[in-house]
């Protein structure tokens, strides 16, 4: 009943977006992929889907770093493959629960491009299938209201925010994910990157965040938020693209991830949807480097399960992203694609500039997972206005270093 | 009854709380004084797309499983953990307190100590909501036990059904409504006239927010009690007490609040416990930047991308003994009760 029901759905689907369905991807044991829910990832859990011969399940959702450790620590592990992105392999890789993929990919792997492979060591752990950044989206229609370009530096966005509000377009034109926690976390890092900052003192676990760098960053991160719908501290990325999708905002750093859904989702209003713009990450303090990080989103083959499972877990994932898959002008929007056989759309722009301008990677370390969790907590206090940045950022370290002593990341 | 009868009568039940309680808690315990091993780390070329091939810290797997397999529970490390900084952070409290010159400056600092910080909300919220919730569910129940017969099934549904929601769909629907954008968000800026009023950017009304639906969220449950209470009343008591002449305040307060006292300690014993363990509405409300709870740091030691349990079992372990000291009085209440009427 429920295969009857699926070969429906996907029989639907082709109908309705003219997916092609892959012809010859068999499989022999069973499949079951985690991870995160955007639409580039549900392509590629719909592209899994599409193999015959064996079950292959996926679980989709935002809550995937919760379930997708303990959902691979059990032996066999539940998930035969998690999504990852380069935040989340560390956590994976500390709990030693995925394979190297080094002969898989010799075996089945034709056709991925050498940039693809993630490489720890001598092993291959992952393949890369996208790429993500978080850069500027912006109304054309607003910056032409007030005759100035899309900003290109933190400084221009406030200049421009203070002449919309000061025109009275918008009372409050700037958007940002700062909801407390990850997402507040997320943006000090994009700040903290372009004032020049590193997260630890170099070679060590130690935190280096308390120093000009990061309380220059509190202090625009802070001065952003004035131009901020008040309840900027629970929203997260979604609630900061409704704001946009209802016309309530014109400027925002945002995923690139999400560049193409913001005209399509339900309830878009038309000014958006006629002047919806993108560019490249913006730089901040005079800085080269943008304030944003550099994302990879891959496919990871869990170790605690048999050699059919994972042998079977590889070939669906490598039809999820297939080649072929670069024909489909839906798919092609929804990210920036690292396969074979993609041309950009106009929604990679931002992504793409952010490459060019070398932006830096979201740093891949073992205890940048605490750090960025003890950020998360203790910067809250700050927006408010409830204490200085430096106190805050010595609460930060201070977070951080009682988290990394007990985990053994320090003695 | 005879000792072995006991024994066997009580058996079953014993076992079984051993094995799902007494277990589970002493393996918390056991958990919360051990840490992980300290991790090897080597520095190896890492290649991602875009960047290219770069030399990275990673873990030393090998290294680091051989220690990890010797000893799987980790290293010993005594009540480090309930100590540090995340937890009571003795060493941070002693320095606060020879560095402070007044009780309101040593106040300011704790709060800045995320487990003091926890506290401090836990208990207002346990404090406030726990004797509302009594009475608000008392009201409630003398008022429906007043009302006709035919209308009573219909009003009894309706007001439990805030304990029926799940609590956390109930929690999201009023932080929708007090958005910003939603009808009581808005309402309120229309009121004071102010479009940069927020509810949620507030600590204060936040807290009181949490408040309302914590009453909201339990008032029914003393209500079904009480009302349940209310059938058992002895009509000739009251009776006699209308013949002579007591007004309805007098027959509530000297024949209907003294029959349903023991309820009464039920429901703020219940109320109490739970009320410390205050969690969803924190995460349906988004509420972390304002209020945290002990349940709250749990789940936060869990959910991040590094977990932290052994941080989350000396939470637990704390939570545990929270409770302990709460139920203390009503408990010894309780016990000096039975004794006198023994």
């Amino acid at each position: 009943m429920i295969k009857k029901l699926f070969y429906s759905v996907v029989f639907g689907a082709t109908l309705l977006f003219g997916i092609p369905v892959f012809a010859g991807c068999e499989i022999s044991a069973r499949v079951s992929v985690v991870g995160n829910e955007f639409p580039a990832i549900q392509t590629v859990g719909a592209g899994a889907q599409e193999c015959t011969g064996a079950k292959v399940e996926t679980n989709l959702t935002s809550e995937h770093q919760k379930i997708n450790v303990p959902g691979m620590q059990g032996n066999p592990a539940e998930y035969t493959s998690a999504i990852i992105a380069n935040s989340s392999i560390v956590a994976l890789m500390n709990e030693d629960v995925i394979r190297p993929l080094d002969d898989l990919v010799a075996k089945y792997g034709k056709g991925l491009q050498k940039s693809q492979l993630i490489k720890i060591g001598d092993n291959i752990m992952a393949v890369a299938f996208m790429a993500n950044a978080q850069h500027l989206m912006y109304r054309a229609d607003v910056l032409k209201e007030i005759g100035v370009e899309p900003p290109k530096t933190y400084e221009d966005m406030l200049s421009a925010a203070k002449m919309i509000r000061d025109k009275g377009i918008m009372e409050n034109p700037v958007g940002g994910a700062y909801a407390a926690g990850w997402n507040l976390a997320q943006e000090f890092n994009n700040m903290f990157l372009g004032y020049g900052g590193s997260h630890f003192k170099s070679g060590s676990a130690q935190p280096n965040i308390n120093s000009e760098a990061g309380v220059n960053a509190l202090n625009m991160m802070k001065a952003l938020s004035e131009y901020m719908n008040p309840d900027f501290l629970t929203h997260d990325s979604n609630a900061t693209n409704a704001e946009y999708r209802a016309g309530n905002i014109a400027l925002l750093n945002m995923w690139g991830s999400r560049a193409a859904s913001q005209t399509t989702a339900e309830g878009v209003i038309d000014a958006v949807k006629n002047n919806h713009s993108i560019a490249g990450p913006m730089t901040v303090g005079g800085g080269s480097t943008p304030a944003s990080t550099l994302w990879w989103d891959g496919w990871t083959v869990a170790k605690n399960i048999s050699d059919a499972e994972a042998e079977a877990t590889f070939i669906a994932m490598m039809n999820a992203i297939h080649p072929d898959k670069m024909k489909d002008e839906k798919i092609r929007t929804q990210a920036v694609w690292l396969i074979d056989g993609y041309k950009p759309t106009d929604a990679a722009i931002g992504v793409f500039e952010a490459a060019k301008m070398s932006t830096t990677p979201y740093p891949m370390l073992p205890y940048m997972g605490l750090l960025h969790t003890a950020l998360g907590n203790e910067l809250a206090d700050f927006m408010q206005g409830k204490e200085s940045a430096s106190q805050a950022l010595s609460d930060v370290e201070a977070a951080y270093v009682a988290a990394a002593k007990e985990k053994g990341f320090i003695n | 009854m005879r000792h072995s009868t006991f024994f066997w009568f009580v058996l079953p039940t014993a076992s079984a709380m051993v094995l799902f309680i007494a277990f589970p808690i002493f393996s918390v315990l056991v958990q919360s004084v051990h840490a992980p091993h300290p991790v090897v780390l080597v520095e190896v070329e890492t290649c991602t797309p875009l960047v290219g091939c770069t030399v990275e810290t990673t873990m030393d797997q090998d290294a680091t499983k051989a220690i990890r397999e010797a000893e799987p529970l980790g290293r010993f490390i005594g009540l480090e953990i309930f100590f540090d900084r995340g937890h009571l952070a003795v060493k941070e409290v002693r320095e606060i307190i020879r560095n402070s010159n007044s009780f309101n400056e040593v106040f300011s600092k704790l709060s800045n100590l995320p487990f003091y910080r926890a506290l401090a909300f836990t208990l207002t919220f346990t404090f406030i909501v726990t004797p509302f919730v009594i009475i608000f569910g008392f009201l409630i129940a003398i008022t429906v036990n007043a009302i006709s017969s035919h209308l009573k099934g219909l009003v009894i549904f309706f007001s439990l059904l805030p304990f029926v929601v799940t609590q956390l769909i109930g929690a999201l629907v009023l932080f929708w409504m007090i958005d910003s954008r939603g009808i009581l968000g808005s309402a309120v800026q229309w009121l004071a006239s102010d479009p940069n009023l927020s509810l949620k950017a507030s600590t204060g009304v936040m807290w009181v927010s949490l408040i309302i639906y914590g009453i909201w969220h339990a008032a029914p449950f003393a209500f079904v009690i009480f009302y349940a209470g209310l059938q058992t009343l002895p009509q000739d008591q009251i009776e006699a007490a209308k013949i002579d002449g007591a007004s309805r305040y007098q027959q509530t307060k000297y024949i209907i609040i003294p029959h349903l006292f023991p309820l009464i300690t039920f429901v703020a014993l219940i109320q109490l416990m739970d009320n410390f363990r205050v969690f969803e509405p924190i995460v349906g409300f988004n509420a972390s930047a304002h209020a945290q709870s002990l349940s709250w740091f749990i789940f936060n030691d869990l959910g991040g991308e590094t977990r932290q349990l052994s941080s989350a079992a000396a939470s637990s372990v704390l939570t545990i003994i929270g409770v302990s000291i709460l139920l203390f009085p009503v408990l010894f209440r309780t016990w000096r009760d039975f004794r006198e009427r023994t």
